[in-house]
Formats: C-alpha cells, structure tokens, sequence
C-alpha cells in the first residue's frame, strides 16, 4: 500500500525523505545507535518485563487509545523521514511481518486484558466470566454465522491485499550470482539471525528440533492443573514468562532484526543507515580457549585439540547437563519435588539450551566471545 | 417485492430435489438447527451445541478457522496455478511471468502468495491463544502434539512454495535453508561426527551425494532436481499429510470435549 502512498521511489540511497531537518538527523543518529542488538535486544526484553508485571495497567483502554496514538506517530514518522527504511519496510515480502506486528499486538492485548480482568475476579473470589458450562448456544445459527462472516472478510482482506500488493519477482535464478544479502524466507529469518551466534548445525538443526521436541513436550511437563480454558497470568506465572520470553523476544524479535536490519553480508544497520554493501566490519571475536590459555595463563595454545578445548567442553557439559541438576537441586527444589525426575529434566534441558541463546548473546556482546569450544578437527564448534 | 421471493424460495423448499438434499426443514425453530447441522458432513465436524465462551471472538479469536479457511484458499489457488506452471528450470519462470501477463483477472499467485503468509501469521497466533488460555493442558495434551506438527508442516510448504518461481530470491532463500541440512550432526558433510559414520574399513557412509542436505536436493546446490522435488513436495506430499492430520486436529477437538473454557 505504502507505494500508493508515497510516489515513485528510485532504487539506491539518493531518494529525498519527506522531512528532514538537523533535530531529525539528531533523532535518526540516536535511533540507529540504539537499534544495535547489544542495546535493543536489552530494551525489548525490559519492555518485555514490564509488560509482564504491569498487564493490569497498560491493557486499560485509555492507556491502550494513548499506546496506539503513540505507536501510530512513531510507525509512520519512522516512515516519513528516511528514505531507506521506508525501502526495506515496503518490499514486498516484508510487508507480512509489519501485518504481523499489529495482529501480535492487538492479540495480546485482547489476551492480557483478559488475563487483568479474569486475575482481579479470581483474587476477590469471584466466579470467572464465563465458569458455567451449561452456558450453551446452538453451533446454527450462532457459530456457523460467525465462521460465515470471518471467511467472507478473510476473503476480501486477501483479495485487497492481493489487488494492492504485487507478488514479488525478481531476475530469474541465476546459480552463478548470489544476491546479498542472501535472506531465508522472513519466517526462518530467527534462525538465520541465531547463525550470528551459532554454527549452522546449532542454529539450523539443534535449536529448531529442541523448539520442536520442547512444544510437543509442553503439556506434559506442565502439571500445573490451574489456568486451563481461560486467560490468565497470576495462575500460571513459570510457563508464560518462559514461553513468551522464547517467542516474543528469542523468535519474533529475531527475526525483525533479520528482516529490517540485516543487510549486505549479514552486517547490522539501523534502521536509517544506508545498507552499504562495501562495508567491511573487522571479525575480532576471540574464542575461549584463546581466553584461557593465551590471555589467561600466557601461554600459546595446546596442541592436542581436546586439551586445548578443555575449560570450553567442561564448561558446555557443565551447562547442559550438570546445570539441571543443580537448579534441581537449589532454586527449583519446588519445582523438582512435584514434577518429579522426568518431567523436570526435560524441562530444565530445555531451558538451559535456550537460555544459551541469551548467554552467548551477552558474552559476545560483553567480551566479544566467538566459541565456547572450537574444534574445528570435527565440525564441532559451540 | 419480498413476497414474490418468498414465496418463490418456498416453492425450491417444496421440491423433491431439495428434500432430497436437505432432508430437514427451515432452520428456524430448536429441532430444524439441531438437524441442519447433524446432517450435513461439513457442519458435522461441529457438535451441535457449545459453550458460549468457546465462541466468542474474544477467546479463541477465529485464528484456528482462519488457518483452516487460508489452507482452503491455498489449495483452491495452488490448483489453480497447477494448470500454468511447469516445474522446470526452462519454463518455471517464463510460465510465472506468463501467470501474470495472459491469464485473466492476473491475481492468483498473488493469493496464494499473500494466502501463505497469512496462513503463518494465523496458525503462530493461534498457537499463541492457545497457549495463552492454557488449552494444551489434559485432555488436549495429545491434540496439541497434532499441532505442533502442523505447525511444522505448514512451515514446510511455505519453505518448499517458496522455490518454485525459480527467480533469485527463491533459490538463494533455498539456498540458505538448504545449506543447515550440510551441517546436521552425523548426517551432513559440514556437521560434526560425520567422519563416524562410516562401514568397517574406514569407508565414509556419508559424503556429497548421501548427505542431508543431498536428500532434500537430489543434488549438490539448488538445481532442477530440487525444483521437481520441491514442487511435488508442495503440491501432492505436504498437502495430503497437512489434510489428514487437520482432519485428526478437528476431530480430537470434539473428543477433548469441545473448546476448552474454564473448569
Ligand atoms: C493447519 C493448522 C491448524 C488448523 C487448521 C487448526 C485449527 C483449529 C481450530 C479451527 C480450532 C478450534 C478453536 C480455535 O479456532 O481456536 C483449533 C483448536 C486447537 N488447536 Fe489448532 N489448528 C492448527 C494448528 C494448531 C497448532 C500449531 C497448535 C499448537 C501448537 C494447535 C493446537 C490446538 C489446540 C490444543 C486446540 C484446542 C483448543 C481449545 O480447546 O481451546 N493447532 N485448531
């Protein structure tokens, strides 16, 4: 739609934004100084956090009215004043993950206002509003005329999408010329954005099996028998701070930073930098082994590979395997004593597997760590 | 001006052809609803009736609906294309060009294309209500399960659609994809332990041509092997598994005891 509404764009970085004075400028060199992951990933998790514990404020629809109003200014001032966002935000494929944003964002305040109103009645000892089950309507006329009228605005939505926006097509397949940046499709763009982190068999084979093995494993694991059939947070507080952390900042955040930020050779831009494919950014980062034997002990490197790569294997078997069974045994005795030995070691094997994510995130950010344990020899790097 | 219409749609109401078909009256009082829905094979999947919560827009949002009527779409679209597209390095592009210049009202891979992307965004909210109002848990553990394989499998036909115009942005998407099954432990050439499998004598089980990412290829990089595997992958495979295995979703939903709703 945006390309209705603002004319004829020229490819490249000479287009001319609608607004631009030297405050704006100001504005967009903070904007792109923050939007680094080391600091945006930080506020979308803090923002995440205060979503969590303030639901019963900010789902109140006039402070929801003043969130959108807010959110609106800045969507579509972010549009207006620079010419290269607008770009990347208007390609054709990305215009889903903007869809997307919104739908996520309306549905989860739907589901947390839900939440805030079913918590308040539950906390008074109230009945929910809907506790009668023999509160019952016909499926004719009641659910066939709604599932009715969605499919017939399902329908037009699709068509008017499908009228206002082309489906992209660029040169045909050329086997010799790579584009770049080479993106996944936008829905795999999380994982592509994890390879940053991780080697492609940890990013692209271990972790979206674990996401697999950890979701069919949910029901199971969660005994927790209260908040079935109804919005709620105070009753379920573990299961919705983990899942949502993993899907809204570990996954959806991800791969907003894949599509709108990553450019040529995966480099990151900010939002109102110019996608450079010149750019060179130097690979500084240093592995552990490097750490210990190097900068620690001063020492060049072993050089049989496992003595080399031995504080990094102790530590990576530490984390996987030796971890859960700590936290049995201290933070989550709770946890541990009811769900007892099975259930609860597949849970926190799969916490701590995700919680790597986040670790190596923040020690490469910290200390530039490229690899836990780097072996080369075998593939096997962590 | 309402009377001739009525009394016209009487008269359909009256014929043997109709009773034939519909073998209960207008739906207009308890027992005729209670009928219209028990004896049509597509409302049937509902049961006749259910808990107000389970129905309201606000609690389920018609995510679950709108994922099966986008797989509607997608299948009567994807059809549809069937006719003009040939899986095949030499024609694949020109007939998507030709998709858009010649056939009528040119609309359709932008449907089905549009119609995919939606069918992502609809099914991952909801798993996200779902998770949300708690529905996984007993007795809907198993049909959760269900879903995450749908989950899977609806990603896949995205992955595996998103090929076939053949331009650079889908064998390069592709390519990309495709290049994490070289790095699968024990069964990529890139992935750890692959120098393990081998026969007795030191001979490699896994090499260029046996590996992961080989199989799903049926060649080394991107080629017209991938295109034809994909493109059957996505029009006959995929498809058949995602259609039985909603029919099972749909049906356990009614044998879990309908939408979930507080206790
Ligand atoms: C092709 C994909 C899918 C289709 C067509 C589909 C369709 C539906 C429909 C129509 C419902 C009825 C209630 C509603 O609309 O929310 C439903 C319920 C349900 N779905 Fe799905 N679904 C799909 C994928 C999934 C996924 C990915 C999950 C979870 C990982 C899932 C888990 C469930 C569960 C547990 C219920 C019962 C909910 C309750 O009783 O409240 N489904 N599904």
């Amino acid at each position: 739609m945006t390309q209705f509404i603002i004319p004829t764009l020229a490819s490249g970085g000479a287009g001319k934004p609608f607004f631009t004075n030297p405050a704006i400028e100001k504005i967009k060199d903070l904007v792109n100084a923050l939007s680094v992951p080391e600091f945006s990933l930080p506020i979308f998790t803090v923002g995440f956090i205060l979503m969590m514990l303030w639901y019963r404020k900010w789902t109140k629809p006039k402070v929801i009215i003043a969130l959108t109003a807010g959110a609106c200014v800045f969507y579509f001032g972010s549009m207006l004043i620079d010419y290269n966002y607008l770009l990347i935000l208007k390609k054709p494929d990305n215009v889903p993950i903007t869809i997307m944003l919104l739908a996520m964002g309306l549905c989860l305040w739907v589901a947390f206002r839900q939440a805030a109103i079913n918590d308040a009645r539950l906390e008074a000892g109230l009945p929910l509003p809907d506790a009668d089950k023999e509160d019952k309507v016909l499926v004719w006329p009641d659910l066939v005329y709604t599932e009715m009228i969605c499919m017939v605005l399902a329908s037009a939505a699709l068509v008017l999408w499908s009228i206002v926006l082309r489906a992209p097509l660029e040169s045909p397949a050329n086997p010799a010329g790579p584009p770049n940046p080479s993106k996944a499709p936008w829905y795999f763009l999380g994982l592509q954005e994890m390879l940053v982190y991780f080697d492609p068999w940890i990013a692209g084979v271990i972790l979206p099996g674990l996401i697999v093995t950890g979701l069919i494993a949910m029901p199971y694991i969660d005994i927790n028998p209260k908040g079935n059939g109804f919005y709620t947070i105070a009753q379920r507080k573990f299961a919705l701070w983990v899942w949502l952390f993993g899907f809204l900042i570990l996954w959806v955040v991800l791969i907003v930073f894949g599509t709108f930020l990553r450019g040529p050779n995966w480099n990151f831009f900010g939002p109102y930098e110019y996608w450079d494919s010149h750019l060179q950014v130097p690979l500084t980062n240093i592995n552990l082994s490097d750490y210990f034997w190097v900068f620690g002990l001063g020492q060049p490197l072993p050089k049989n590979p496992f003595a080399r790569e031995a504080v990094g294997i102790v530590f990576t078997a530490f984390w996987c395997l030796a971890l859960p069974v700590v936290l049995a045994r201290t933070v989550m005795y709770r946890m541990y004593n009811q769900m007892g030995s099975t259930r609860f070691y597949i849970m926190a094997f799969h916490l701590v597997i995700m919680a790597m994510l986040p670790l190596k995130m923040v020690l490469r950010w910290l200390f530039t760590l490229k690899y836990f344990v780097y072996l080369p020899e075998f593939n096997l790097n962590i | 001006m309402m009377q001739p219409v009525r009394s016209a749609l009487d008269y359909v109401r009256s014929t043997q052809i109709w009773n034939s078909i519909f073998r209960h009256g207008v739906p207009r009082d308890r027992r005729t609803r209670v009928m219209a829905v028990m004896s049509n094979l597509f409302l049937h999947l509902h049961p006749v009736a259910v808990r107000k919560s389970g129905i309201r827009l606000s609690f389920t949002w018609c995510m679950g609906g709108l994922t099966f009527f986008l797989f509607l779409a997608e299948t009567i679209s994807g059809v549809l294309l069937m006719f003009y597209y040939r899986p095949v390095p030499e024609y694949a592009y020109a007939d998507i060009i030709g998709l858009r210049a010649h056939v009528t009202l040119g609309l359709l891979r932008e449907i089905h294309r549009w119609g995919a992307h939606a069918m992502i965004i609809a099914i991952w909210l909801h798993m996200m209500r779902v998770f949300l109002t708690g529905s996984y848990k007993p007795p809907r553990e198993f049909n959760w399960g269900v879903g995450v394989i749908l989950l899977v499998l609806t990603m896949l036909m995205s992955f595996t659609g998103y090929l076939l115009p053949w331009d650079q942005l889908a064998i390069w998407a592709i390519t990309v994809g495709s290049n994490m099954g070289k790095a699968t432990p024990f069964l990529g050439m890139q992935g750890p332990f692959t120098d393990l499998v081998q026969l007795p004598g030191g001979v490699p089980l896994v090499t260029v041509k046996s590996d992961a990412a080989y199989l799903l290829l049926a060649g080394t990089s991107v080629g017209e092997n991938a295109l034809m595997r994909f493109y059957v992958l996505h029009c006959i495979a995929l498809p058949l598994v995602l259609a039985v295995l909603i029919a099972i979703h749909f049906w356990r939903i009614r044998k879990d005891g309908g939408i979930s709703g507080p206790l």
